[in-house]
């Protein structure tokens, strides 16, 4: 169980802002933050891994006080039990891939597990690579397995496959799932992407300017009093045409474009870039096989 | 011809070089990482020798470090050390003349890393220690390289600081600058000739090295 509360002060872009979150994550949980960029995420990610300073909070995981104000409890970095993936996986340079989890080892005895890493996200062929000759989906694989070399109590994963095409995403979205479930992780993700939270996480926290919105299971949180469709889709629009009375609407679902017809009242609401739920009531789908 | 200026010259710029790397890393480690008040002030120290006369610093220290004076004295009396008309002198009076040489590339290095790097190092479970020796250092060799060259040739070819504080005594404090300004005095023209040859051949090829190094010509050779 992780609890977090956490007050801080920020300067962003668009003037102060105040990070006032608290919020609970079960373990063994898939969390999600979500929200716009600039919303705080990343500043709650880095007040729990210890690398920056909050003004007031308290953070507990399971039953021990990594930071509390109030008593100046505030363990750095090197004392919480924290696997961090980073957006621009931050894989050292100057060694292999092997070098790079064997660096994460807290004492440097057993390698036995480093190897067991490498076998489950099949680096077994690039281990004695260097970062620079690898590919994204290859280093954010290294960088996954070497989050995982000390046995962390929390996973944290910064926007972990947003750099990489549809595809790769898919396959590590599955390698992400599979650790989290075989070594009975609490993770905590940030994600932008829709599709990925519905399909990994058990929670979700939705933020906007340093506050939460709302949070809860992610297709309630991100279906919230609009619709009781059978048919959900969730898409980002892309394009929206004007023709007479009605507006044609291009929406991105995964990697299909489908189009939408919209009267001009709904559009109104409807900018290009929104994040959007296709959905129908009275629907029937037919099933074809793809041979 | 006399070789010891040319040999007094590379002995101080090599014991400049150590020392200045030594001192170096940890200075530019803080003002790269720093969010201190003071920064300014000691970024702007560190600076100074890029513009002010070298006589000046010089000018300076043969104030201070002079044995009539009461810190020159102590220095004399407790520690036996005497920065006038001496090697020493040079050697502290270089450090401080091509410290930005030293010092700028080096916290540029750091600066340039990404700091997600270090992060991730400090979540390991890393010491600052561990993570500067292990990670960042390693990743910013072409910053040192340049750091311990630009040092090694600036103290070559200082003139100014040298004949402030240490003077013109043969075997002790006339470096190769200083020979060659001797020589021209004397208006023996030839041994300046030789002296002044030497030393643009040898910085050219001390530049040259760094530049092929530092562009991966090097290595695009040996492959």
């Amino acid at each position: 169980m992780i609890s977090v509360v956490l007050q801080k002060k920020l300067k962003s872009a668009t003037g102060d802002m105040q990070l006032d979150v608290a919020f609970e994550i079960k373990k063994g949980q898939l969390a999600t933050l979500y929200g716009k960029s600039g919303a705080g995420k990343t500043t709650i990610f880095r007040i729990l891994a210890g690398l920056l300073n909050s003004d007031q909070g308290k953070i507990t995981v399971n039953n021990t006080i990594w930071l509390d104000t109030e008593k100046k409890i505030n363990l750095p970095p090197q004392k919480r039990k924290i696997g961090f993936v980073f957006q621009e996986y931050a894989l050292f340079p100057n060694m292999t891939v092997l070098e790079n989890l064997k660096f994460a080892l807290r004492n440097n005895k057993d390698d036995s597990f480093v190897k067991e890493l490498i076998e489950i996200v099949k680096l077994g062929d690039l281990q004695f690579r260097k970062p620079d000759t690898l590919s994204g989906g290859q280093k954010q694989r290294v960088a996954l397995a070497r989050a995982l070399v000390q046995k962390p109590e929390i996973l944290m994963l910064d926007e972990p496959l947003s750099a990489l095409d549809f595809e790769i995403r898919n396959k590590l979205q599955q390698y992400i799932l599979q650790v989290h479930r075989e070594f009975n992780l609490t993770t905590i993700l940030i994600s932008h992407d829709i599709s990925e939270i519905i399909k990994m996480s058990d929670y979700l926290i939705e933020l906007d300017h340093g506050k939460i919105i709302k949070q809860g299971l992610p297709t309630k949180v991100l279906t919230q009093n609009k619709v009781s469709g059978k048919f959900q889709l969730h898409g980002e629009i892309l394009a929206m045409v004007n023709q007479d009375f009605i507006f044609i609407i291009t929406v991105l679902i995964g990697k299909e474009i489908i189009k939408v017809v919209a009267d001009a009242d709904e559009s109104k609401k409807l900018n290009i870039g929104d994040k959007v739920i296709i959905a129908s009531k009275a629907f029937n789908p037919i099933i074809y096989k793809i041979d | 011809m006399d070789w010891s200026p040319l040999i007094l010259t590379f002995k101080l710029a090599l014991i400049t070089t150590l020392l200045l790397l030594v001192v170096s890393i940890p200075l530019a480690y803080w003002l790269a990482y720093s969010k201190s008040r003071v920064k300014p002030i000691v970024e702007t120290l560190v600076s100074m020798p890029l513009v002010l006369p070298p006589t000046v610093l010089g000018f300076y220290m043969l104030i201070a470090f002079s044995p009539s004076n009461a810190f020159g004295n102590w220095l004399d009396e407790w520690f036996g050390l005497r920065f006038i008309f001496s090697f020493e002198g040079l050697v502290l009076a270089s450090i401080i003349y091509s410290l930005p040489f030293m010092v700028h590339p080096i916290q540029s290095g750091f600066n340039n890393l990404s700091t997600s790097l270090k992060d991730a190092a400090y979540v390991m479970g890393k010491s600052k220690f561990t993570t500067l020796f292990k990670v960042l250092l390693p990743n910013i060799r072409p910053s040192l390289l340049t750091g311990i060259i630009l040092a090694f040739a600036h103290t070559i070819g200082e003139f100014g600081v040298v004949l402030m504080i240490g003077g013109n005594i043969s075997g002790k404090t006339r470096v190769a600058s200083i020979a060659i300004y001797d020589e021209v005095e004397t208006l023996n023209y030839d041994a300046a000739n030789m002296y002044s040859l030497i030393l643009f051949g040898i910085t050219f090829m001390i530049l040259l090295f760094v530049y092929l190094v530092n562009g991966g010509y090097l290595k695009r050779f040996w492959q």
